[in-house]
Parts: structure tokens; sequence; C-alpha cells
């Protein structure tokens, strides 16, 4: 069983947004296979009965007063912004059919 | 003077201080020049402070010599894991993805530091976003062990910890998701905590997986862990998962440590087999030890702990995956732009993600992302989460019977330098006795218990308590150190080679 494929890993690369060489996604590949036959021995551990835990502490809602905190500055917000315009962080084209251009025209 | 300054533990600098016989500048100046003198090789350092170390010294000075009445670690100097932002230096979690980012604001535990009047050195080096037990990974190379330069200080926190084994700082702080907190201190002789889950905020810490993520400090003694431990502990409000209760002294726990009629379990799954012969032997005197002290020791079985790691390694991937989808190249941090087709945001994502991570990152983001997938999250997460519920069953069992438990911190001493960095499996297995703390959410320590016969290396000793039990690590550990150190006539750093001191 997990046996991932090249196929498989290249598209999880896809949705992760990482973009993978064919030489990394071979090596991955490979890795990923014996780490999932290595991790999947939590199929043989539990029984359907057994609840699952998301986190080690029991959690509740945790809500404060709706009054203005102390906040950053428009400066500190954008200060490490790799592109910034007007207040505002500059992205290239959101649309995937856009024609290419170099940054910054 | 500046060479037994680097020496003295914080409480022991702590009090020259408040007594006037020392200045922070002093201590602050050794501190450096040590840095200076021995980090060429032991690389505990990404980021080194001078100038704003030496200010914030001055200062205390001069505060303390007006008279004002400071908290009692004022004046200290302590190093800070690059995991935790820091508005006046560059935080960039061993990755280059942050290269260079100075972050507009403090995490919590350095608002503590600050608040304490502590001295801040710089920022220690880790492996990127906190994943390796190596410092291998770390995206501008490893730290070297102080016991041996060839070997590697543990990880994540291998910064911290060899920072404090080098006698750069007395003190430094750490990250504890899997073990990168206490497997350093084990292979580099130090002592190290991770704080029940909850205890100390996780703000403005950069998250690797949220639900194990545990901040904690590192220091040479059980005494100084306790110190700094009593820094930063408590609520706070930007932190939802932070827990809101008071905490008894750590520093008290120690000072008051007595193992009489203290039941201590030692955990039957984590002994023998997978564990270094000297490992196993410094571990069995160490619990001798425990009872001539006056501990009554049993047995206890934990059955569920051998899929520990299986588990981790699914549901760590996958937080992970989710945490660092922010690192995107769009509002901070580094931004490439793709060599080959359309000049879109996800293409600018995915170039940036490419050239910003490094390959354990990337393996195990794709991994976290797999995990998650449709058709595969019942199979994977969904059963990781599971074995979570039963591995706290087994603690919750063990804890009705004993007050505490203790295994080997590691199971092996310190490998060398690339041992291990090309095997992930491997890898990962350096955490098989550190693991179940975090997917319980309880607290554990390494003490120092000795050196391996085969290669005289250290190793730890792990003490786990029940959550919000946190004291009880300290009243082992001080007993044991208190014990140890007098059979040996000095602490076990006293064993380490010195290290060669570049000339200025």
């Amino acid at each position: 069983m997990s046996d991932i494929t090249r196929d498989e890993v290249a598209h999880l690369a896809e949705l992760a947004r990482i973009d993978l060489s064919d030489a990394e996604i071979s090596s991955l590949t490979d890795q990923l296979g014996q780490i999932l036959q290595a991790v999947a021995q939590v199929n043989e551990v539990a029984t359907p009965d057994v609840p699952a835990t998301s986190h080690p502490i029991p959690l509740t809602n945790v809500f404060r007063e709706d009054i203005p905190g102390e906040t950053l500055t428009t400066e500190q917000v954008f200060g490490g912004a790799p592109d910034v315009e007007e207040h505002m962080f500059r992205v290239p084209s959101i649309l995937g059919d856009a024609p290419a251009t170099k940054q910054g025209e | 003077m500046s060479e037994d300054l680097i020496r003295l533990t914080a409480a022991e600098l702590a009090d020259h201080l408040a007594s006037g016989e020392v200045s922070s500048v002093e201590a602050t100046q050794a501190s450096l020049d040590r840095i200076h003198a021995v980090d060429g090789e032991v690389h505990a350092f990404l980021h080194v402070a001078d100038k704003a170390a030496l200010a914030t010294a001055a200062e205390v000075d001069r505060r303390r010599a007006a008279g004002e009445e400071l908290p009692s670690l004022a004046g200290v100097p302590i190093a800070v894991k690059d995991v935790m932002t820091t508005k006046d230096m560059p935080t960039t979690s061993g990755s280059k993805i942050l290269e260079g980012w100075v972050p507009p604001y403090d995490a919590t535990v350095v608002e503590h530091l600050r608040n304490h009047d502590m001295v801040l050195l710089g920022k220690t080096n880790m492996d990127e976003f906190a994943m390796g037990s190596s410092t291998e990974y770390s995206a501008y190379g490893p730290t070297h062990n102080p016991w041996d330069l060839d070997r590697i200080p543990g990880g994540s926190g291998g910064g911290s910890a060899a920072a404090v084994a080098a006698f750069e700082a007395p003190l430094a702080t750490g990250s504890d998701t899997g073990g990168s907190i206490r497997f350093p201190a084990h292979v580099t002789g130090t002592v190290g905590v991770k704080p029940t889950y909850g205890q100390v905020s996780r703000w403005g810490a950069i998250a690797l997986a949220s639900s194990l993520d545990q901040m904690g400090p590192v220091a040479r003694t059980v005494l100084d862990t306790a110190l700094l431990h009593d820094v930063i502990k408590g609520h706070d409000p930007k932190d939802s998962t932070s827990i809101n209760r008071e905490w008894p002294s750590f520093a008290d726990a120690v000072r008051q440590a007595d193992l009489s009629g203290v039941r201590v379990g030692v955990i039957r799954q984590l002994t023998g087999e997978g564990f270094q012969a000297g490992v196993r032997a410094r571990f069995n005197e160490a619990v001798t030890l425990l009872t001539k002290a006056g501990a009554d020791v049993v047995e206890v079985d934990c059955p569920h702990i051998g899929s520990a790691v299986a588990a981790y390694y699914l549901i760590l991937p996958a937080e992970a995956s989710s945490n660092l989808a922010r690192f995107d190249g769009v509002r901070y941090g580094r931004r490439v732009m793709p060599e080959t087709g359309p000049e879109t945001v996800e293409n600018m994502m995915a170039a940036t993600r490419e050239a910003g991570f490094g390959p354990e990152v990337k393996r195990r983001i794709i991994l976290g992302t797999y995990a998650l997938s449709a058709g595969y999250y019942d199979q994977f997460y969904g059963q990781a989460q599971k074995v979570r519920t039963l591995i706290q069953r087994d603690f919750d069992a063990a804890f009705s019977q004993v007050d505490v438990l203790v295994s080997p911190t590691g199971p092996t001493t310190a490998f060398k330098l690339g041992a291990k960095v090309n095997d992930p499996l491997a890898m990962y297995l350096n955490d098989v006795a550190t693991i179940p703390a975090n997917l319980a959410g309880i607290p554990g320590m390494s003490v120092p218990m000795g050196r391996a016969d085969e290669d005289g290396l250290p190793v730890g000793l792990q003490v786990l308590a029940p959550a919000m039990h946190d004291e009880r690590l300290y009243t082992v550990a001080a007993v044991v150190e208190r014990e140890l150190t007098a059979a040996w006539g000095k602490p076990l750093l006293g064993f380490a080679p010195e290290l060669k001191e570049a000339s200025k």
C-alpha cells in the first residue's frame, strides 16, 4: 500500500505551490514512498472506536473585549514587503492567461 | 576575570551583578568575546548583536547604580533561538526565504526577557523552520557540537544548546515540537525543558506544528533552567492556546528538591533495543541513583509509544504544510520571479518557495499536503490523530501509578555531521523518546546523566510529568544533578575538551 507515483508528487507540488525540479520530484517520490510505508503503521494500531485527538490540552474559544488594542503602523506592516505601491502589497498578474511582463513595468 | 565570568552559572552571575561585584557590561563583553573567539568553529549564532547588547547592559548597570530594584536575572546575557521574532534583530527560522527579515514585533517570550532586563546577545542557529534533529538542515550551515566539532549538536535547537555548552551564553531560549530542546540538551551535556503545552506563549514564535510547538528554557544547570522558565511562563492573551492559571516557582522546586516517596516509572518501551549500550548503561545507573535518593522506582508500560514517531510524521507535516503556506513572497520575506512561463502571482509563489525552502522543508510540506488530501485523509491524518489519543491514554494510565516517568532522552550519542542527512527516516528516529510528550502535551526535560563508555560523549536522562506539573521535572532533575555532580567532582561540561580560541 501507499505507493506514491511521480505524477502524484508533481500534483502535490502544484497544490503546495512549490516549483520542484524534475530531479527533486524523482528523489521525493522515492523518499516519500519509504516514509509513507513507515508511517502506515498508524493503521494497525487504532480501532474505529478510538476518538481522534487534534489537540493535547482541551481548548475552549477565547474571546476578548471589543476594544482597540495596539496595532502595527502601516510603515511596519509594509516594511518587510518585497514590493509595495501606495500602502498596498504589489503582486504580479493574478490571472493565469495574462501576458508575461517584467516586474516593475 | 573574563574567562571566569563566562563559566559562571546564570544564578551565580545574577548574584554577582546584584552585589555589584560584576557589571552587566563586563559579563556581556565576556560573552561577546567568547562568541568571537569560538563561534567561527561552533557556529551557534546566526546573528550577534554586539552594540545593542552592550547598550542594554550599560543601561541595566546605570539603573542598578541609581538604586533601582531590578528583576533577578537583570543584566544576565541570553541567546535567542532564531524561531522567535525580535524587532531589532533579523529573524529567519534558519530559512533563506526569510533571509534578512527584521520583524515589526517581538515574540512574547522575547518581550518577557526584555521586561526582565536581560541582555539579548543574538540569534541562534537551527534546522530550517525547526525541521530536523541535527541543525544540518539550517540554510546557513550546521552548528558543531562543542564536545567534538565533527559531530552534530542535536536539533532543531542545536545553536542554543551549543551556545550554552560552549560557554558563549549562560542561558538560551528554545522551541520543542518533537524534541528540539531536549535532544540537543542530551547530545551536548546541557539542560533543557519542554514545558506543558500552553504554559509558555507561542506568540511571535514562527509556527511549525501549532498543536505540538512549545517554547522553553535552555541552560547548563537545572537551577538556571528553572530561573529562565520562571521568567518566560505565564498566560498570554495573544495566544489562544495559552493556559490561564498560576504556576508555582520552578526555582523553588529546585531549591527544595527531595525525592523521598516520589514514585518514578521507567517506561519499558523506551529501554533496551534501539538504544546505544553507553546510553543504556548510564540510564540504568541513573535509575539506581533515584532509588538510593529515596524514590520508589517501578517499571510501567506505554504500549502505544512505539507508534508515536509514525503518528508524529503525519500530524507534523500536515500542520506544517498549512502553517508554511504564509511564505509566499507577497507580504514579507523573499520573492523570486519564475524564470520561464507567465509571470503570474501563482508562478511567483511557486518560484519563491522552490528557491526559498530547503529539501527537508519541501519533503515535509509535500508529505503534509498528501496526508491532508482527499482520499488519504482518513487513512493517514485521521488515523494518526487516533494514535495520539492512545498515547495520551498510555500516559494517563502511567501517571495514575507514578508521579514522573523516566527514559533516556535520545537513542544514541551525537553522531557525525553528514551521517544521517540524506536518510530522512534515520533522522526521524532520533526523536523516538521525545516525540510522545509533544503528542500528549505533557512537560519533559533532559538533564545530563554521564558519558557513554564507547565514545565519551554526553547522554541525558529524560524526565516526564503529567500536564500542569512541570515542577516535578525540577524536583527529580535537581537531585540527579546534585548527586552526579558530587560523584564526578565537577559538572559534566567540565569533562568537555577546551575549545580553541581564535586570536583576536
